[in-house]
């Protein structure tokens, strides 16, 4: 056994760091919240490029030829940087949908009552989408539009909740970052905030809670057991919101603004608990297999 | 990232069930609670037979008298004999938990061998004299002083909260010897005798009704300066180093019980009827998931220590600060699952939930569990 992080697993991980970093900042990140409804083809394309799509494919295809945890280590990046898109439906449907593997097709996926990104795809994986059939939804998040099905779709792949689960792994642990850093520069009472007690165990209380979920969400990607995939997604969830949550009171009213960016995780995170399966029926499936085991 | 164990690693799993299968039976029924003198034996017999078989200091460095093992045949070790049902370390925390790793990292030859193999073959009982009663979580406030005698300390003062003082052969004994230093500088880790006069043990009743600690009264106890691990007043650092071995792994046998105790619950829900209330439903699943996830966040700091060579990293402290909570949670859930149930003492979930209680305040509170993430781990500034 030797459950950490392989050197290679390290650099693929520190090479999306950079690239989103160089590609993805935070101007990038806050000119498409001023445009709504619209991806960065070329930028998508690069991603392409870079084997984001192609990653599971076998090489004799043309991919990349890694597995769910390498996958589940560069959405664990694009949900940290915010990284808009279905990421998860064309990665899903390279190999399978034309073109989805390098980036030149933006593929969605019904999931649910809801789909993301329908205006802007270029395709719909899975079961037809007939004009008509969706209606706009005024989407909470100003980087995922949605379209609300008449008939709810089925619930899609597991992997579509591992994927989330580790998007809301990224999310969460950068919430972490932002309400420490937060906490060690804003001053009142003539100190730093995150010198008082109340302030640091908040902190405290999103780090366990990440580093909680970073376990069961790498665990869920090696053995991809479903239960353990939908144990991961409960915690994931959990620790993505909460720890939106408590970055924003961290921050104070500076928290409440438009201009801050946890807004845009805590909204996020808010779609992304909706994929995949309810948390209703999330919780059945294990309770039920706690009677099974039993 | 690999979960799969290796097949030397399984070839141990192998052995020690099959090792466990054949002792297991062999074993005496358990003691009553509030038989210490039998509970000494039981814990002790059961080392004994550890000690036998080669399995007694596992993880411990050979030259301690350990088997050298890595941390993951450890983990193995932890998670098989709970699956087995053998019994817990119980009277040999201290020895195998914190003093002997302590004697193990910093002690000199001569101190290794006087107290390490008695340790490993159960024949000696060790206890933790730090807290008092003006010192808990400051532990480094603590006043109990050691004056100096020519070749021996002088000591006099007050310990509480003395785990398993009663039964105790030794105990790894926290005092001030240099009253104008800094509070963590002058302060010196001893190896008491507990028959040593002088020593006045007054056992405290808890709230599960059963006496699990101590008052400890030192008046003028007279310790050899050879029993001294460590240098004079470094014995903050001797401390330290070994205490967050408490902390990781001392309760991963635990986290297998609980898994089972979900399980137990769920079985004992459908049969009481109560598995109809999705609330409770929800509650054993989150539960589930917990647990689960604490599991893999065990595997996942074992795996790191192996790779740092034992230092313990982030995840100890994160680790003792969700369990300790989760571990009450459960046995909440519990009483919800028995109903009245939860208010007879017969039952062993009422005694469980009882003694989870304590989890957040022993080894370090949850408080302090989060000051310590806050401050060395995420940096933020030093409170008041
Ligand atoms: C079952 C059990 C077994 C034990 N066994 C041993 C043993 O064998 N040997 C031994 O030496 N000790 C032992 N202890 C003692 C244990 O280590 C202490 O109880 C613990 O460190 C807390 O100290 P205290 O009880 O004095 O509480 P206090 O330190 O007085 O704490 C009281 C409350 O104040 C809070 N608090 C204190 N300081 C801070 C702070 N800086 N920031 C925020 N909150 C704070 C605490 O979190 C707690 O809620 C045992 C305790 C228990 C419950």
């Amino acid at each position: 056994m030797h459950f950490q992080l392989t050197d290679d697993q390290r650099a693929l991980q520190q090479g999306m760091r950079e690239l989103l970093a160089g590609r993805f900042d935070r101007d990038a990140l806050r000119a498409a919240v001023e445009r709504p409804g619209t991806l960065d083809r070329a930028l998508w394309r690069e991603l392409g490029e870079a084997g984001f799509f192609a990653l599971r494919l076998p090489e004799d295809d043309g991919g990349v030829g890694l597995g769910a945890p390498e996958a589940v280590l560069l959405f664990e990046e694009a949900g940290r940087a915010l990284l808009p898109g279905p990421l998860i439906a064309t990665h899903l449907a390279a190999g399978v949908v034309k073109g989805a593997a390098d980036g030149s097709v933006v593929v969605t996926q019904a999931d649910g009552p809801l789909i993301e990104w329908y205006e802007a795809a270029d395709a719909v994986a899975g079961e037809e989408i007939t004009d008509g059939a969706t209606v706009p939804v005024r989407s909470v998040d100003p980087l995922t539009p949605l379209h609300r099905l008449h008939e709810p779709a089925a619930a899609g792949d597991p992997l579509v909740g591992l994927f989330t689960a580790a998007e809301q792994l990224g999310s969460a642990a950068r919430t972490t970052e932002m309400a420490v850093q937060y906490a060690g520069e804003r001053e009142q009472f003539g100190a730093a905030i995150g010198s008082f007690q109340a302030v640091k165990h908040l902190c405290a209380q999103m780090l366990a809670r990440t580093e909680l979920a970073r376990a069961a969400v790498y665990a869920a990607a090696v053995t991809g057991d479903l239960a353990d995939i939908a144990s991961a997604k409960l915690l994931a969830d959990e620790a993505a919101v909460r720890c939106a949550r408590d970055c924003l009171q961290v921050h104070g009213g500076m928290g409440f603004t438009w201009e801050a960016d946890v807004h845009l995780h805590l909204k996020r995170a808010w779609v992304r608990k909706e994929r995949w399966v309810s948390q209703g029926a999330l919780t059945e499936l294990l309770a039920e297999l706690l009677v099974e085991v039993g | 990232m690999d979960l799969t164990y290796t097949e030397e690693e399984e070839a141990f799993r192998a052995k020690l069930r099959e090792w466990l299968g054949q002792v297991l039976p062999t074993l005496p029924p358990k003691p009553d609670p509030n038989d210490w003198p039998g509970r000494r034996t039981y814990d002790m017999g059961w080392q004994r037979r550890l000690y036998e078989a080669g399995y007694a200091g596992l993880h411990w460095p050979v030259d301690a008298g350990g088997q050298g093992a890595t941390p993951t045949q450890h983990l193995i070790f932890l998670e098989e004999t709970e699956r087995a049902g053998a019994p817990y370390v119980g009277a040999n925390f201290v020895g195998l938990l914190h003093a002997g790793p302590t004697i193990a990292a910093e002690g000199t030859a001569q101190q290794k061998q006087q107290w390490l193999p008695p340790i490993l073959r159960g024949d000696e009982v060790w206890c933790q004299g730090f807290s008092e009663p003006d010192a808990g979580s400051d532990l480094a406030a603590l006043r109990t002083k050691a004056v100096r005698d020519g070749d021996e300390y002088v000591i006099t003062g007050f310990k509480i909260w003395t785990s398993h003082a009663e039964v105790a052969d030794w105990c790894e004994l926290l005092v001030r010897t240099e009253p104008s230093a800094p509070k963590h500088r002058g302060i010196s880790w001893l190896a008491m005798p507990m028959d040593a006069p002088g020593v006045t043990i007054r056992p405290l009743r808890t709230l599960a009704g059963s006496t699990e600690f101590a008052e400890m009264f030192l008046d003028e106890v007279r310790v050899p300066v050879a029993n001294r691990v460590g240098e004079e007043n470094d014995g903050w650092r001797v401390t330290m180093v070994t205490l967050s071995f408490e902390r990781g792994t001392a309760f991963v046998g635990e986290v297998v019980a609980c898994r089972r105790t979900l399980t137990a619950l769920a079985g004992e829900a459908r049969k009481n009827g109560r598995w109809d209330d999705p609330a409770l439903r929800r509650k054993l699943a989150l539960l589930s998931a917990e647990f689960a996830a604490l599991w893999r966040l065990t595997q996942w700091n074992v795996s790191e220590s192996e790779a740092t060579g034992g230092v313990p990293g982030i995840g100890g402290s994160v680790f003792k600060l969700r369990y300790s909570h989760a571990r009450q949670e459960l046995y909440d859930t519990a009483a919800e699952v028995l109903g009245a149930g939860a208010l007879d003492l017969d039952h062993e979930w009422v005694l469980d939930r009882l003694s989870s209680l304590s989890y957040t305040i022993a080894a370090g509170t949850s408080q302090i569990q989060q000051n310590i993430i806050a401050e060395r781990i995420l940096g933020l500034p030093k409170g008041r």
